[in-house]
């Protein structure tokens, strides 16, 4: 074992930063985190041993106890659960003889749950030691057993099962204008520095992360910050339940999105980059890294680029299994090979981020806008959009209708007309920006997409007349409990306590005043949580209880108080150690 | 030019580079905190000092005090969520006040006496969390930690140790202890630790020193959390 991670740790040149990809290392070689391999690594990386144990059990991809030699993971979004994933998992369990959530005998398969894998365009979808495999039925899950039985490694399995299509259906302003490696650079230099960061200016572009900072301004603010080191980093985690688009941008245009990334680094005059990618996408990173090295020898990265004496490198770092690394202080902690905790601000990443230095985080999608931008001009950008949101979003649609997959709309585009292209009939409502976004009924159809109306970071999950608005809430309710980081109270309890105030209610034994303490826990945790996680973690129920509030009624007893746990169920281990079962032995908690 | 802020329609100077309970404590102003203490860094992470700056909601104990901030401490609505706030704590973990040898020092305690709580109000988790006895002096009861880190950074800190750290996600979240058992026992930890004495809760105690003091004499018992915090928080920044 030493050998094995001493090769590991030469790799990641003995840097307890890159804690997260040597803990990955050994994962991957002996199913988990031996206990021999933790002390090994806290004396040779000379940090204490709590913290590779606190990074182990923070990150849902790590593991103290072995998992199987193939550890299948299924997504749990609801997505693949409109899809069918109960009966996928459960055939899954019966087909390999193991129980979800368990290790079969012999060590050969785990099974387990998952958030969210990043293919809702393709549901129901599975990870299998790390890689995809979407669209499962019975058929390939018997194809899949025999490659298990057979010991096949997964990089040997037919293709076929192993493709994730990018699915764009529809092309905008972006999709339609791609450029052509390194010309937004060049164009840069000619213009000069400067003017380029006036055109992404005048661009109007924000941040397609969610929040819609003013991406030029972030850029300034950071290069004026006075430090011997800047940094730039593309947040590529993209965790939230719906979303994918940031998946295909980087599959198919990732030269684009490092061009972006270059870009800003000449701007703030950063020499060091990063991809922080989501752990479910590790099957990109072979792709990208050979989209890297071509980038290198072509003298776009790397030493003196486009001999204009400026070096810019870009590494790629994989996250583990945990939503709250796309909050990017949490998400610099975790490139800081730690657990994924958002800072407190100020200060903010610009003036203090990694290593505490000025560091510019941005989306996929931002990097990938701002060299169309370059190249093309902000007046080129800007006449698209409405006035408070300029030019396009991309959006990644999933759930009841015809064509899930990738649409390229202009800002103020009415959410109607989105519908309609992708062939959404018979709406409930839509999810607008994931879980933590907003669910909109279909009486608001004529709502635009727009910063000033619906801002989203490019999740749409249409819900058709058949779902039950109960299963959306919970499914969220449950994402945010387990996904919170638990450094704040308000958070760390008060997503457990929605999570099961909640499915109180929805399972029949809530009274009225259930639901006005879900209502009232709601905007506390809303109000007084750390970060956006727990500040948008009780929106799904906010959101529906503004709209729905007679199928919260419809669901609560008609007495004034209803417990929360069954008396008389709990007596029965004491029935059973007394060998009891008359009627005195039961009791009634509630008269009716 | 003098800066000051203002909490609660009261001017209050402050110092470049104090954060508002700083500036706060300095003037005489109590604000509730559990994982804030002067000398250390601040954590931010019991939100108990969440305060209203300009209409935002800020944690106190992180946030920089700035000219033309316009503080709200004392209002209904924040001693509403701060209640309910603590009242988290207390159904998080399990603490039984009344047999708790920390009763009456204990500044969770005295907090929920000053936020005049009068039950729980959430309902129990009641988490399955050891008890680490295993060390001569120091006893680690699991059941009564609130994760307010200030055990963790006294040993790195002030102790030079790294004894303790917290794990886990969510509402997993646990303390651990740096050892080859995972027991304090095999910690470099010492009675003479800042780390041992540190705890806010009953959760890391001394042995043998329990009911010295008689319940109904101790420091809670006759002083209010805000008169005991300004006082020695006070005598510490000066
Ligand atoms: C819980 C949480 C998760 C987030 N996840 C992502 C994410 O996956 N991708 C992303 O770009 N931004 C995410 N964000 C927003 C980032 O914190 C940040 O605002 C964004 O990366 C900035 O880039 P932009 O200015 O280009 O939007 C998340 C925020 C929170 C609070
Ligand atoms: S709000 Fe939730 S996710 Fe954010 S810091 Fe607090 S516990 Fe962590
Ligand atoms: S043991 Fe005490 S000091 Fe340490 S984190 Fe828990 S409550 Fe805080
Ligand atoms: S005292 Fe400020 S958050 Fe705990």
């Amino acid at each position: 074992m030493k050998n094995f991670i001493q090769t590991v740790l030469a790799e990641a040149e003995y840097q307890p930063t890159r804690l997260l990809q040597i803990l990955r290392a050994v994962q991957t070689q002996y199913q988990h985190i031996p206990a021999e391999a933790i002390v090994y690594l806290a004396e040779m990386l000379n940090i204490p041993k709590t913290r590779i144990i606190a990074v182990i059990e923070f990150y849902s991809f790590f593991h103290l106890t072995p998992q199987g030699r193939y550890d299948i993971l299924i997504s749990d979004s609801i997505t693949d659960l409109m899809l069918g994933k109960e009966n996928i998992i459960n055939y899954l369990s019966a087909v390999l003889d193991v129980k979800v959530g368990q290790l079969s005998k012999d060590g050969l398969v785990s099974l387990n749950n998952t958030s969210c894998t990043g293919i809702c365009d393709q549901g129901p979808a599975a990870l299998i030691n790390g890689y995809p495999v979407p669209r499962l039925d019975r058929e390939k899950i018997d194809e899949i057993a025999t490659l298990i039985f057979q010991q096949m490694p997964v990089t040997e399995w037919p293709s076929h099962l192993l493709v994730v299509a990018d699915n764009i259906k529809k092309s905008g302003l972006l999709l339609n204008n791609l450029i052509t490696s390194g010309s937004s650079l060049t164009a840069s230099l000619t213009r000069g520095l400067p003017d380029t960061l006036d055109e992404l200016e005048q661009s109007g572009l924000r941040g397609r992360g969610g929040a819609g900072f003013k991406t030029a301004t972030k850029w300034r603010l950071c290069a004026e910050e006075n430090s011997d080191q800047h940094f730039v980093v593309c947040n590529a985690d993209e965790g939230e339940p719906g979303t994918f688009k940031d998946r295909v941008l980087l599959n198919s245009f990732a030269d684009q999105v490092f061009e972006g990334m270059t870009l800003c680094a000449f701007t703030i005059g950063a020499r060091q980059g990063f991809l922080y990618l989501r752990g479910e996408y590790l099957y990109l990173k072979h792709k990208l890294e050979f989209i890297l090295q071509q980038r290198r020898a072509n003298g776009l990265l790397g030493k003196n680029i486009l001999q204009q004496g400026f070096d810019f490198d870009i590494e790629i770092c994989l996250g583990a299994g945990a939503y709250i690394c796309g909050e990017e202080s949490a998400l610099i902690e975790s490139l800081e090979g730690k657990p994924g905790i958002p800072r407190n601000r100020p200060p903010y990443p610009v003036s203090q981020g990694f290593l505490n230095k000025p560091t510019v985080v941005n989306n996929v999608e931002t990097f990938f806008a701002a060299a169309a931008i370059a190249v093309n001009g902000g007046a080129w950008f800007a006449q698209v959009g409405t006035e408070k949101s300029a030019g396009s979003k991309i959006l990644s649609i999933s759930g009841d209708c015809e064509s899930p997959g990738i649409y390229e709309y202009a800002f103020g585009t009415p959410i109607r007309t989105i519908l309609n292209e992708c062939g959404a009939k018979q709406v409930l409502g839509v999810q607008i920006g994931g879980p933590s976004g907003v669910f909109i009924s279909n009486q608001e159809l004529d709502r635009k997409l727009a910063f000033e109306d619906l801002a989203t970071g490019g999740s749409f999950i249409v819900f058709d007349e058949t779902r039950n608005i109960f299963d959306i809430v919970k499914n969220f309710t449950h994402f945010f409990a387990h996904e919170s980081c638990g450094f704040c109270t308000p958070c760390r309890v008060g997503t457990s306590l929605l999570k099961n105030r909640f499915d109180k209610i929805v399972e029949g034994h809530g009274s009225a005043g259930d639901v006005v303490e879900l209502e009232l826990l709601s905007k506390l945790v809303k109000n007084q949580s750390h970060c956006g996680l727990g500040q948008t973690a009780a929106n799904p129920i906010l959101t529906t209880l503004e709209r729905y509030p007679e199928l919260y009624q419809q669901q609560l007893k008609k007495i004034s108080y209803e417990p929360g746990f069954d008396l008389d169920a709990a007596l029965d281990v004491a029935r059973r150690m007394a060998h009891r079962n008359d009627s005195a032995a039961h009791l009634i908690q509630v008269e009716d | 030019m003098s800066n000051t802020i203002n909490i609660d329609g009261q001017t209050i100077p402050f110092q470049e580079g104090q954060t508002i309970i700083e500036a706060a404590t300095a003037a005489g102003v109590y604000i509730p905190h559990l994982c804030h203490k002067p000398g250390y860094t601040p954590h931010g992470s019991c939100k108990l000092c969440t305060v209203n700056v300009n209409g935002r909601n800020c944690s106190a104990c992180t946030f920089p005090a700035a000219e033309g901030q316009n503080i709200i401490n004392n209002s209904r609505e924040l001693t509403h969520d701060r209640q309910k706030i603590t009242q988290m704590l207390f159904v998080e973990g399990n603490h039984l006040c009344p047999s708790c040898e920390k009763t009456g020092n204990c500044q969770l305690q005295a907090v929920a006496y000053q936020l005049n709580m009068v039950d729980n109000h959430f309902p129990h988790f009641y988490p399955h969390r050891e008890m680490d006895a295993s060390h001569p002096d120091i006893l680690l009861d699991h059941n009564r930690c609130i994760f307010c880190n200030l055990c963790v950074r006294a040993s790195a800190e002030k102790d030079g140790k790294n004894v303790f750290a917290i794990s886990g996600r969510g509402i997993n979240k646990h303390l651990i202890v740096n050892s080859a058992s995972g027991k304090l026992k095999d910690s470099a930890i010492d009675i003479n630790d800042c780390a041992a004495h540190v705890c806010p809760t009953g959760a890391i105690l001394i042995k043998r020193t329990g009911y010295q003091v008689p319940i109904g004499q101790r420091i809670y018992d006759h002083q209010s959390i805000s008169t005991v915090a300004l006082t020695q928080e006070q005598e510490h920044g000066e």
